[in-house]
């Protein structure tokens, strides 16, 4: 099947989040969609399903325009698609999943569930997936959840089948896994819409590569095509792909994590025994697939989790079991690692945001009694000082993007002189100019003498910012390896996916991922030419992250 | 044996696309799209289907309208007399009574004044639970405890002047905001729903006193009524102008405890929380607010309100207390504090008009006929037209003439 | 905004350093009340008895083919011999609790049956009137059916994700509704067939407010409780009131007693002599039970409940679904108001009394489903009918605990001390389409 974007346009309010897109899907073809978060590709593709109705433009099918009211008329069609948040019930079974929409029936509509469970078992089967069509997805990992997604769609005959951003949540080696499946399924003459902002990825997989940005399609390149190179085309002028930053100089271990272990309501373990330091003056960062363990051991650093054993010592005195105003007075900065969820009050002022921790302290409020003129006044001062973007602060936080909201959370839990600085997954959905500046606050931070500890999922981020690099997996610290040039991709994939230090570094040795190959020609390359800094941070700050949605 | 694994929740509903910055709206729109605009057509568009419910009930009307096309001028003067009669004796009720003499012209809009004590005290602290994301459906079982509470320390204690209805006050807010607290304290420790749990302590409530009142606790000794004695003279309200109007000092308090709600949420440290709790209680809790707390604080502040009110309605105009004391104020409050959106100014005023038409409408049952329910059928078309504006501006006639105008619909409800 | 937060669960192998693995804990709340329960009994309603007291039990009922002749028991023993049931079932729990099987179903009624056996005993020992059983327990049914409909009405429209605190007003707006068609036509049958429609009504008001506009479910289904009182009160007020003889006198609905079934002794007369809208609620019960489970449209409407976007993706439309099981759901509260009237009551002001809140109960106790629903409505149904027996033969209990009962019996529902409840996901969150 041929698919074909002519002209498409789709407007938000004043935002065009889509504009003017012409792309062709050849059959039997991995094709990525490479651009920034906020690019639109999101909006594109769900377009494309009828999720949206574009406001100028067509799709055409083999030559045949049409037009998709729903994504029922899209699946009809043959495009699936898979979700980047997984579009399961989690309490039905992985049957009824795949099955709903176009269940198959027996008398009275009750549904033929034998049916449904033969359908589930010959797709599994045929590609090696071992999905059991009983389990109910909610007990699933999250690598077969995507499969039963996978299952979904080709279960309704797709043809053309959409990932959206579908290695997020994987291991290298299941993303090694994944990319596997996704060669099979192109032998099998499905096309693949590959959308995704990693350029390792694109490369390791695809035939064709479209870059979009601002909405609009701004080249197509092969996948021979280098890092940087792509880089340039995906955000519009040349990026340092690496973060400038002097070597460390770390100080005393201020910080102090001994056997930590956090127990959740079922009473297992999801913080496992974890010991760790971090010295004055050095950034400890806290790898792993998400899920195993991060999230919790933050939240007990906070005081969000009270720990079931172990220690945690700042500057000689214990956090454990303190409440969370107690660890922040004493001079914790906490970014989360979702900011819209936990970081901000989306209906609250700039202003009220930028003290929302800070608002029964002095000189915010003094005897219960809160001062607005103080905090508007702070207000002020931190918008000049971090650069964000705004009307007026006294506008709700929910009108900034999404870079000027992680500026407001960082400017705020950088106002106050800090000890100890726990940032997770602080440049997610970020444009790359937010993320430049992110990454120099924190490594400024640094740079003043401040223990930092980054959870991040994204390996890349991991190596551009880490000093020391500690892996988790299921709620234990599996090893810790020297940050910077010497951490490899692949031992701490490895390391992700459950295996200790020395076996994955053996592992490594022998079996090389398709990513890690890539990364080994990326340092036969030449060196590019002297890269430019970047020049136009107006416009980053106006940068929209609409296509999230 | 695998340990047991976190649930994954399923991805939060996908916002839609909001668009950066306001858009700009032709300025017929923008007043179309005001909080006052939207009230005031409510409340008209309300009156107007109320006028319909009594043309329809009338029965001059019914019989005009069998030979509606041989005269309809029939019809429409008996229909018109109908309205006029009703609403007027409404207005007569609650306003001004323009064919009383003296005093008693301007005694109807005291009425009004002493009927929305109740309704302006329980809406106030019902609209800080909304403001805090808490949903006090409760108000109901607040007000009753609280009434009841209040007229227990009025007739069973034998207190001064001044001390007697402070410590009646007292007592019902107490009792007021710890039955309120049961469900913060549920929702607090185990995350039960409070509108499941304030609706059912509703009932709790009423068989609760209704218990009391067959027990020498509350009834009056000597009867077999459930009813109490009448509160003693010095646990009364004071009344503000003479024995002749019943406006007692409870309007003042209410006044007051409008002014320290308005301080309390916008500001005060503890207000700051409640708010951050309502708006978004996840980033409220990263920031250090105890939630749980909150949710604790904020059910005794509210349902100390509500119970207070219900103890002016005993210390301020009933005296005797008995199961159908709270009447319906538990619920007018929930549709006073929503007609009020929350805000404190907006709840007096909403208590003002919907006690104006709980006083207006006995003169209106008697004088037109018309039964006070009509009152309620007002009240609740009132609330659901506020609560969707769009609605209101697909009936409004403003809008009717602003799309003929050319102005875009779509543009304004987006 | 974005809102990445899509938690992962680990891996499947089990990790090397966790030496013992970990097991579920037992769940011992479910068994220790039943031993609480059996000790009370035992306690309160056997050994506090003086061994002198005898309890009579009727259980013919007048129209029976076999007259029974009332039985008598002396009240001590037979309260202990019954604690004695209870406390044996629930060791049965304890052992199945520590052994981490399920606990079998039948315990559960044993215990509750047992129970409530004692009670009856209990708070007859030693009076002269007897407790007539099998009125007691045919009354209890008749006082549930409008509770099952109303908390069906529940479950359809929050299983597709709308919350329905309005059952209150479908089922008083469906009670006036028959009662105003079956006076004017003089036929019961008319009145139970329109009454779903008045009921239908508040729920399209509901659907309209709710999914059209967005406004918080909650809040629409109070204020169109408050809606329906007000205009059923005016109505009844003027128009009914000035003419009770064509508007306001309804026909009873007729008993079907079903042939040979409604002989049996004791179950005949409970279960298979009653009018058409106690059989409506069976067939309902069990109809919704494989519906909502096992059809395709039961699995549409679930997903709608779960994980709408899930199911928009798949082409399910999930606005038009919500608000076909609304309508539906609340056209069978309106059967509920039906029955509420079915034995020819006039209607007065505010006739529901909070039933619609007690079946709102139902529905939450029996986790949102249709058998889970009848169940607790059965339990709320006796409790009603045992406090009507009681307040006609005086009782040391007094009536206004026993009608709190279902309240209380939901606050400790809602707080999980009786297991936990969980409501469909999206129960309440507009899916903007």
């Amino acid at each position: 099947m041929r698919l074909e974007l002519r002209g498409i346009t789709k407007r938000f309010g004043p935002l065009v989040a889509n504009d003017g897109i012409d792309l062709t899907f050849e059959p039997g073809e991995i094709h990525a969609l490479l651009g920034e978060n906020g690019a639109g590709k999101s909006t594109l593709m769900n377009v494309l399903y009828g999720l949206y109705q574009p406001d100028a433009g067509q799709v055409v099918v083999d030559g045949a325009p049409r037009v998709f009211a729903g994504p029922g008329d899209a699946m009809s069609a043959g495009i699936g698609m898979v979700h980047q948040h997984f579009m399961l019930v989690p309490v039905f079974t992985v049957a009824e999943n795949v099955v709903l929409g176009h269940e198959p029936t027996r008398r009275g509509g009750l549904i033929d569930l034998g049916e449904a469970r033969r359908k589930v078992r010959e797709i599994s089967d045929r590609f090696g997936f071992h999905v059991d069509p009983d389990a109910r997805v909610e007990d699933l990992p999250v690598g077969v959840q995507q499969r039963v997604e996978i299952i979904k769609a080709l279960s309704r005959d797709a043809e053309v089948l959409i990932l959206d951003e579908p290695t997020a949540v994987l291991t290298p080696q299941e993303t090694d896994e994944l990319i596997g499946i996704m060669r099979q399924l192109k032998d099998a003459g499905t096309s693949i819409v590959f959308i995704t902002h990693k350029l390792r990825e694109v490369r390791a997989v695809a035939d064709r590569i479209s870059v979009i940005r601002r909405g609009k399609v701004v080249g197509t390149a092969d996948p021979s095509a280098s890092e940087v190179e792509l880089a340039s085309l995906m955000v519009g002028r040349s990026v340092s792909l690496a973060v400038d930053k002097a070597p460390a100089t770390p100080g005393d271990p201020t910080f102090q994590v001994r056997n930590l272990t956090v127990l959740d309501a079922t009473a297992a373990p999801v913080v496992d025994d974890v010991s760790f330091d971090v010295h004055r003056g050095e950034i400890l960062a806290i790898a792993g697939v998400q899920g195993n363990g991060q999230t919790e051991l933050t939240e007990t650093i906070l005081g969000l989790r009270a720990p079931t054993a172990g220690t945690l010592t700042l500057d000689g005195t214990e956090l454990g079991g303190r409440t969370v105003s107690e660890v922040l007075r004493a001079g914790v900065g906490f970014v989360p690692e979702d900011r819209s969820t936990d970081g901000l009050v989306s209906s609250f002022s700039i202003a009220e945001n930028l003290v929302l921790d800070l608002y029964d302290t002095e000189p915010y409020a003094r005897r219960g009694s809160m001062s607005p003129t103080t905090v508007a006044q702070n207000a002020e001062r931190r918008v000049a000082e971090f650069d964000i973007r705004v009307t007026s602060t006294t506008d709700p936080v929910s009108t900034l993007s999404g870079g000027n909201q992680q500026k407001v959370v960082l400017a705020r839990e950088m106002s106050r002189p800090l000890r100890l600085l726990v940032a997770s997954q602080p440049t997610r959905g970020l444009d790359v100019g937010s993320i430049e500046f992110v990454h120099k606050r924190i490594v400024a931070e640094r740079d003043n003498g401040t223990p930092v500890v980054i959870v991040s999922t994204e390996l890349d981020e991991v190596l551009a910012l880490a000093d020391r690099i500690a892996v988790m997996y299921r709620g234990a610290v599996i090893g810790v390896v020297e940050g910077g040039g010497a951490a490899d991709r692949d031992v701490l994939g490895l390391m992700m996916a459950g295996i200790p230090l020395e076996q994955a570094r053996a592992q490594a040795a022998e079996h090389r991922t398709a990513l890690a190959t890539l990364d080994a020609e990326i340092e036969a390359e030449p060196a590019p030419a002297d890269p430019v800094a970047a020049t136009d941070p107006q416009d980053a700050a106006t940068t929209h992250e609409e296509d999230q949605a | 044996m695998s340990t047991t694994q976190a649930p994954p929740e399923p991805a939060p509903a996908a916002p839609a696309p909001q668009p950066a910055g306001p858009p700009r709206r032709p300025y017929l729109q923008q007043v179309l799209d005001s909080t006052t605009a939207t009230v005031v057509t409510a409340v008209f568009l309300a009156l107007l289907l109320a006028a319909v419910l009594v043309v329809a009930a009338d029965p001059a009307s019914q019989r005009a309208a069998v030979y509606l096309f041989a005269r309809p001028s029939d019809f429409v003067g008996a229909a018109w007399n109908a309205v006029f009669e009703t609403y007027s004796a409404l207005f007569r009720g609650a306003v001004f009574d323009y064919q009383a003499v003296g005093a008693r012209r301007v005694r109807p809009i005291t009425e009004t004044m002493v009927a929305s004590v109740p309704l302006m005290l329980a809406g106030l602290g019902l609209g800080i639970g909304f403001r805090s994301g808490l949903f006090n459906i409760g108000a109901q079982g607040q007000v009753l405890m609280g009434a009841a509470a209040g007229a227990w320390v009025g007739v069973a204690l034998d207190l001064p002047i001044v001390l007697h209805p402070v410590l009646a006050c007292v007592a019902a807010v107490l009792v007021g905001g710890l039955w309120a607290g049961i469900a913060g304290f549920l929702k607090a420790r185990t995350g039960a729903s409070e509108v499941i749990v304030t609706i059912m302590l509703n009932s709790v409530a009423l068989y609760f006193v209704g218990y009391l009142l067959t027990t020498s606790v509350l009834r009056q000794p000597g009867s077999t009524r459930p009813i109490s004695a009448p509160v003693a003279d010095t646990a009364m309200m004071p009344q503000l102008l003479g024995p002749q109007f019943r406006l007692h000092l409870g309007f003042v308090v209410a006044l007051l405890a409008a002014v320290a709600v308005w301080w309390l949420m916008e500001r005060s440290t503890l207000g700051f929380r409640f708010r951050a709790v309502g708006a978004n209680q996840d980033a409220a809790r990263t920031a250090g607010i105890k939630v749980p707390t909150v949710y604790v604080l904020v059910m005794l502040v509210a349902g100390g309100l509500a119970g207070l009110g219900g103890a002016m309605q005993i210390l301020g105009t009933d005296r005797t207390f008995q199961g159908s004391s709270a009447g319906s104020i538990g619920f007018d409050a929930i549709t006073v504090a929503l007609l009020g959106r929350s805000r404190p100014l907006g709840t007096v005023l909403a208590a003002l008009l919907f006690g104006a038409l709980r006083a207006g409408s006995p003169l209106m049952q008697t004088s037109a006929g018309t039964p006070i329910d009509l009152v309620l059928v007002i009240q609740a078309v009132i609330v659901l037209l506020i609560a969707a504006p769009p609605l209101v501006r697909e009936l409004s006639l403003v809008h009717r003439l602003s799309a003929l105008l050319g102005y875009d619909r779509k543009e304004a409800t987006a | 905004m974005s809102t990445t937060h899509t938690p992962v669960a680990p891996a499947p192998a089990a990790p090397e350093h966790l030496s013992t693995p970990v097991q579920a804990p037992v769940r011992w709340r479910g068994p220790l009340t039943s031993v609480a329960l059996g000790v009370f009994s035992l306690v309160a309603f056997g050994l506090a008895t003086p061994g002198s007291y005898e309890t009579t039990f009727t259980l013919a009922t007048r129209g029976d083919l076999f007259q029974i002749a009332p039985v008598t028991v002396p009240s001590r023993v037979s309260a202990v011999l019954l604690s004695l049931v209870v406390l044996a079932a629930a060791a049965v729990q304890v052992q199945r609790a520590r052994a981490r099987r399920r606990v079998p179903v039948w315990t559960h009624v044993v215990v509750g049956a047992a129970v409530f056996l004692a009670l009856l005993v209990w708070v007859m020992a030693g009076r002269e009137a007897a407790m007539p059983f099998t009125l007691l327990l045919t009354n209890a049914l008749v006082l549930a059916v409008p509770l099952v409909l109303g908390a069906l009405a529940g479950l359809l429209c929050e299983r597709s994700g709308i919350i329905n605190i309005a059952i209150e007003g479908q089922l008083l707006a469906g009670a006036f509704l028959a009662v105003v068609v079956a006076s004017t036509t003089g036929n019961p049958y008319a009145g139970l067939l329109a009454a779903p429609f008045a009921g239908a009504l508040v729920g399209l008001g509901l659907g309209l407010f709710a999914i059209r506009y967005r406004v918080d479910q909650i809040i629409v289904g109070v204020v169109l409780n408050v809606l329906v009182i007000g205009l059923t009160n005016y109505l009844f007020s003027t128009v009914l009131t000035n003419n009770p003889q064509q508007l306001n006198s309804p026909p009873r609905l007729p008993n079907l007693p079903v042939p040979l079934l409604a002989d049996i002794p004791v179950l005949g007369p409970v279960l298979f002599d009653h009018p058409l809208t106690v059989y409506l609620m069976y067939v309902g019960v069990a109809v919704l039970q494989i519906m909502v489970f096992r059809s395709r449209w039961g699995l549409r409407m679930r997903a709608a409940g779960e994980h709408p976007k899930a199911a928009d993706t798949v082409g399910i439309n999930v606005n038009r679904t919500r608000l076909r099981s609304t309508v539906l759901g609340s056209a069978v509260a309106g059967l509920g108001g039906a029955a509420l009237v079915s034995a020819g009551l006039a209607f007065t002001k505010e006739l529901t009394s909070g039933k619609g809140y007690i079946a709102l109960a139902a529905m939450i106790l029996g986790r949102w489903s249709p058998t889970g629903a009848l169940a607790a409505s059965l339990f709320f149904g006796l409790a009603d009918a045992l406090r009507r027996v009681l307040n006609n033969t005086g009782s040391p209990i007094p009536s206004e605990l026993l009608a709190m009962l279902p309240y209380l019996a939901t606050i400790f529902a809602v707080a999980g001390l009786v297991g936990r409840v969980r409501p469909p996901a999206a129960e309440g969150v507009p899916y903007p389409k």
